[in-house]
This record gives structure tokens, C-alpha cells and sequence, in this order.
């Protein structure tokens, strides 16, 4: 029944009713939102798990870096995933938690932003798409409950300025505005630490770019479920920047050469902890 | 209880169709055109926020002539059918064709089935990867959909706009020219036959037509390229649209 109805047209009663895709596909198709009421008891087996992201506002904008790593209990479930995507011209969303939902929700919250965006001709405001996330990660609080809880990070600047701002959320959808760095995932106590040393107001964009990877390579030091930078398989962290001109994924020559210094720097300190 | 008179079916849907026509050519014009880089939309419309032009989805624009009311539920409405099909299969899997047949549809059963038919005239575009590809599709009020080759002109003037365009359009050309052709044919209506014979291509410029009463959007066919980003609908500001009026052309 409900294939059929995803082709269908929708009533255009319906129009000028709301601008929110997730209130639209909340009424209309509920079978395709990543998070349902009606989940069965019973144990769930275990399933992949995205881990670190970290979060940093720099002079002229704000950044959010992710490692790739997603884990499966002790296993590593993939070595490429990544965590961090653009939400729209002006902001960029990171996930940590179950993977499965978290890809799913940063699709729907894609598709949220820019269905407004069509709607009513207007990008909506960051305050507003700070609360949006909000109302979808308490939408999904039933699963959270059984386990299977994501957590955002939403970083952007309001439409045309370069003030970076920071939003951090728990799983009942409660919102709070970081004001210098925030980090989520397993790793982000190692990464907090990290950055606690190493950020300072001010920063220009290309330090804030190695301050995010060091702290990454803290986190992965010290915890088992965060990947390093993978010099074998070059495989780097995701990392976005957002500023005035927009969000852009810091291309991976430079996070070899960022992550390649940092390497080469403890090498030569030979540290033992 | 009165006894209704007796409507034959013919005269029922002449009546109707006769009420459509006359609400849409009381409307501006629009005209959609297909150009090496892309698609463009462009309308006379006097409001800069309350559009005849918008975006569907990445490939996909919309223009529209009639009662603002009704089109922009058809708008909106089509905005969430891309939407969501787009997010439960793949932005690849949603196409005008597609659209443009529920556009249809809906259109016909209101045509029928309702207390009054629409008084609006569709237009979908979709960019492709080469100017031979595109696709413009016209849906008529009473559900009628066709496939224009190249270029569509809709609303009051459509027949003076089209014949205007029949002679200028060639495939191939760049945006300012395409732009410039648009702009010429809406204007076409404006002016009085007896001024046909003292125009030359020079003073060729507008009764009325200015960036301020222009509403210009492209889809871009490289945006991909250019911009980083899988929309390709963009809206011109009146600055950008100053620069491609005949009036203002160098050559």
C-alpha cells in the first residue's frame, strides 16, 4: 500500500499547510522515516556504530572533522564511512551513534532544509534548522530507549556572516549552543581533552584544520572504536569548513599533508603516552 | 425541489474550457527556452517575491501562467512529490516526465471533477547533459500535456511571443543571447503593429520590460561544475538580468 502511495500525487489541499518535509513524510508516509514506534522487543543483534566528531569555531567560520571509522562491537564495520556531510550551503551536520539511522537522518534532514528552502523560497534561519534537528533526534527517542540513540553536531553561520555558530544536542532533542568546541562519540573525551590544549580564540582557518586533526588522533589513540589517519590506505578524516562563502570539504591533499606532519612530529618526540 | 436544466457534455466542458482560456489569457507571459548551458525561465511579473517561476528539484524547474493560487498549490504539491521520491529512491530516479504526468493528471480530474477548472497553464523543464536532451513539457488546465522542442511561450500573449520566437531561436546559443531572444519575444505584444516598419534591431527596446519587471531563473546545465552543487536552479537578481537586456547589449 504504501509503495503505491509514494507515487502518488500529493493533495493539493495539502499545500501551504506546512513547509516541513518531516511533518509532510510524518502524515503521509510514516514507513519512510528512519525512526519508527514500532519496533518489536527482543534483543537486537549488533549493529555498526559511527564514533568521533569534533567541532571548532575559527576565525571567519566554524569547522567539524569526523574519523571513518564505524565499529561493530569489537569488530571494525567499515574504515571509509564518514560522518560529517554538508546540510546546506550554510551549515554541515556530524553524527555519531548507529549508523544505519544516523545516514538515514542526515538524509531526511538534507531533504528538510532544502524542501524549505523550495517551499517558501527563503533559507530558513540557523536558529531554525538548530531546532529542526531538534524535533527529528526527539522523534527518535523511542529507539534511543531501546538502544539505538544518534547524536548530532550542527555547525553553520547565519546566511551571509561569517560567526560561526555550534549546536550540540542530547537524545531527547535538548539543544545547546557550544560557544568555542564541542565533541561527540566514543573518542570525544580523549578529543575534549585535545582540543582544551589546543584551541584558542582567534584561530585562522588552516590552524583550526590541525587542531581538528590532532584531536582525532588523540581520540583514535586512546580509543579503539576511532580511526587514525590511515597512512596505508590514505585515508583521511572528513573534515568541512563553513564560512561566509559556504560549507566545502577540506580536500584530502591537505589532510595528508596536515596529518602527515603530525605523524612525522610524534615520531620524532618518540612519546610514550 | 427545482429540476436542473439539461448541460450536454460538450457544451459542459466547452463552457469550462472557454472559462480556463479566458482567466489564463488575462495573465503575462512566460517563456521557457532551452540554450547551450541550459534552460531558461523567464516571466513578466511585476512582484519580486510572489514568483511564476520555481524550483522543483535538482534538474527540474517549474513556470507557471494563471491564478497564482492555483499554481502554487500545483507548485508546492510538486515540490513534495520530487521530494519524497527523491529521498525514498534516488535524486536520479525523480524526471519531469514523471512530474509533468501527475501535473497531468491532477489537472484533468479538477477539470472534471470539480466546481471550477484551474485557470492555469504548466510549464516543467528538465536540464540534461546536452542541449538535444532537455525536455519542456506544457500542461494545459484541462490536463492536455505535450513536449515542446527547443522553446514554450504560455499565457495571454503566447501566440504573438511564439511567432515572435519561431523566427529567432536556433540551438546552441549562449545565455545573454538566449536571454536577449526571451526578453524580445515577451516584449513583442507590447508594441503597436504600426511601430513594426520604423523598428530596426537597435531601438528594438521595451514598452514597460525592464530588469525591475522581469523574473529570470536558469537551470544550469554544468552547475555540477560550476557551483559544486546538484541544484542547477538559479534565480537572477535584477542586477544580473539588467546585463542581458537588448537594451543594454553592446552588439
Amino acid at each position: 500500500m504504501d509503495s503505491s502511495r509514494r507515487d502518488s500525487f500529493p493533495s493539493l489541499n495539502a499545500a501551504g499547510a506546512s513547509s516541513s518535509f518531516l511533518e509532510f513524510v510524518t502524515q503521509n508516509h510514516p514507513d519512510l522515516l528512519p525512526f519508527r514506534n514500532d519496533l518489536t522487543t527482543g534483543a537486537l543483534p549488533v549493529t555498526p556504530h559511527g564514533t568521533t566528531i569534533v567541532a571548532l569555531r575559527f576565525r571567519g567560520g566554524v569547522l567539524m572533522a569526523g574519523d571513518r571509522r564505524a565499529t561493530m562491537g569489537s569488530l571494525i564495520a567499515s574504515r571509509h564511512i564518514e560522518k560529517v556531510f554538508p546540510a546546506d550551503r550554510y551549515s554541515v551536520l556530524g553524527i555519531a551513534g548507529t549508523a544505519g539511522i544516523a545516514v538515514d537522518m542526515v538524509r531526511l534532514f538534507q531533504v528538510e532544509l532544502e524542501h524549505y528552502e523550495k517551499i517558501e523560497g527563503t533559507l530558513l534561519s540557523l536558529e531554525g534548522k538548530a531546532n529542526r534537528l531538534g524535533a527529528m533526534i526527539r522523534a527518535n527517542l523511542p529507539l534511543a530507549m531501546q538502544g539505538l540513540s544518534v547524536i548530532p553536531l550542527l555547525a553553520g553561520v547565519e546566511n551571509g556572516t561569517d560567526r560561526g555558530r555550534l549546536f550540540s544536542y542530547d537524545v531527547t532533542g535538548g539543544r545547546y549552543e557550544e560557544l568555542e568546541h564541542h565533541c561527540v562519540g566514543s573518542g570525544s573525551v580523549f578529543a575534549r581533552g585535545a582540543l582544551k590544549k589546543l584551541w584558542s580564540p582567534q584561530m585562522a582557518q588552516e590552524r583550526a584544520v590541525e587542531v581538528a586533526v590532532e584531536a582525532l588522533v588523540d581520540a583514535a589513540d586512546d580509543d579503539t572504536a576511532t580511526g587514525g589517519p590511515d597512512m596505508i590506505r590514505r585515508l583521511w578524516p572528513v573534515v568541512f569548513v563553513v564560512t561566509k562563502d559556504g560549507a566545502r570539504a577540506v580536500p584530502a591533499e591537505n589532510l595528508a599533508r596536515v596529518a602527515g606532519q603530525i605523524m612525522d612530529r610524534r615520531m620524532q618526540e618518540a612519546r610514550e603516552a | 425541489m427545482s429540476a436542473q436544466f439539461y448541460v450536454s457534455p460538450e457544451q459542459m466542458m466547452k463552457d469550462r474550457a472557454d472559462f480556463a482560456r479566458k482567466g489564463i489569457a488575462r495573465g503575462k507571459s512566460v517563456v521557457v527556452m532551452s540554450y547551450a548551458d541550459g534552460i531558461a525561465l523567464v516571466a513578466e511579473n511585476v512582484s519580486p517575491t510572489l514568483h511564476k517561476i520555481g524550483e522543483i528539484y535538482d534538474r527540474i524547474g517549474f513556470a507557471a501562467v494563471g491564478k497564482y493560487n492555483e499554481f502554487e498549490s500545483l507548485r508546492q504539491a510538486g515540490v513534495r512529490y520530487a521530494d519524497v521520491r527523491g529521498y525514498s529512491y534516488d535524486r536520479a530516479d525523480v524526471s519531469a516526465r514523471g512530474l509533468a504526468s501527475v501535473y497531468a493528471q491532477s489537472l484533468g480530474t479538477v477539470f472534471t471533477t470539480e466546481q471550477k477548472p484551474f485557470e492555469v497553464e504548466l510549464a516543467v523543464a528538465e536540464v540534461s547533459d546536452a542541449q538535444i536532451h532537455d525536455h519542456i513539457f506544457r500542461i494545459n488546465f484541462d490536463g492536455s500535456i505535450s513536449e515542446e522542442s527547443g522553446y514554450l511561450c504560455m499565457g495571454g500573449q503566447a501566440e504573438n511571443v511564439a511567432a515572435k520566437l519561431a523566427e529567432l531561436w536556433v540551438p546552441e546559443t549562449d545565455i545573454a543571447q538566449a536571454l536577449a531572444w526571451a526578453v524580445t519575444a515577451l516584449q513583442s505584444p507590447h508594441q503597436a503593429p504600426v511601430a513594426d516598419a520604423e523598428r530596426t534591431e537597435s531601438n528594438a527596446v521595451p514598452l514597460g520590460l525592464g530588469a525591475a519587471t522581469l523574473e529570470v531563473a536558469v537551470l544550469e546545465r554544468n552547475a555540477k561544475e560550476i557551483r559544486g552543487t546538484h541544484r542547477t536552479f538559479r534565480r537572477l537578481s535584477a542586477a544580473d538580468v539588467a546585463t542581458f537586456l537588448p537594451s543594454n547589449r553592446q552588439d
